[in-house]
């Protein structure tokens, strides 16, 4: 699975996208921001309060409790803050 | 109304033209016959903001403008949309985003317009950072409750 960080999640976890093998029990968007949480510091730091972390499966949003299951890409983001 | 309406959505380091953007919209044809524009710049913040830095996620940037603009053309009967935004850094008085709307009369245009920013400011990934005018990082722009509010009016 492809992972991607955008903005302080990015800076916080240290890098940009990774490739990442994602256990069964991962099968929710939100299963997946607590799972990584426990991959290290920056990811803890980063995902510390999971409910502000914004969640694009193959690039459209989802909610927290969405299926990732065949997920080409997955980014992580912080709420948007163009215009 | 979608079938008629030319959507263009671009999203780019450099600046762009809006004068040849209000044109473009005009050549559709003489039924349009009103174009609102809206320009977002970068502000100064009093001095204290030297450059905001814009990151983006390519690919789904220009594809969630895209659905916000298809959506827009489903409700308004607007002959054109077009959404410019840019990215990099940018010193205050630049360009950051253009919205184009263009319909035959002015109301729906506006709406247009309007409805277009608002979803492009909570739903578009781009995530702006301060760089502040004595050298220091002023750290990653905060989203604003009260853009989620004007969104959810419509």
């Amino acid at each position: 699975m492809k992972l991607i960080y955008f903005a302080w999640v990015r800076e916080r976890i240290g890098v940009a996208e990774e490739d990442i093998d994602l256990p069964a029990e991962v099968k929710t968007a939100g299963d997946l921001l607590h799972w990584l949480r426990k991959r290290g510091d920056g990811y803890a730091e980063a995902l510390q309060d999971p409910k502000v972390i914004r969640v694009a499966v193959n690039q459209e949003h989802v909610a927290h409790g969405e299926p990732i299951g065949g997920a080409r890409e997955i980014a992580l983001f912080p709420p948007m803050t163009g215009g | 109304m979608s079938g008629a309406c030319v959507i263009r959505v671009l999203v780019q380091a450099e600046p762009y033209d809006i004068s040849a953007e209000i044109e473009a919209a005009k050549a559709a044809g003489g039924h349009v016959g009103a174009i609102v524009t809206f320009s977002g710049v970068c502000r100064d913040e009093s001095g204290r903001i030297a450059a905001l830095e814009l990151e983006h996620y390519p690919g789904m940037a220009e594809a969630e403008i895209g659905r916000i603009a298809a959506q827009a053309a489903e409700r308004w009967p607007v002959t054109s949309l077009t959404a410019i935004h840019r990215h990099g850094k940018l010193k205050p008085g630049d360009d950051i985003v253009l919205v184009v709307a263009a319909s035959a009369h002015r109301q729906a245009a506006f709406d247009a317009a309007s409805f277009l920013m608002d979803f492009l400011k909570t739903s578009a990934p781009f995530w702006k950072k301060e760089h502040l005018a004595d050298g220091t990082s002023g750290g990653w722009v905060e989203a604003k409750d009260g853009d989620d509010d004007t969104a959810a009016r419509w």
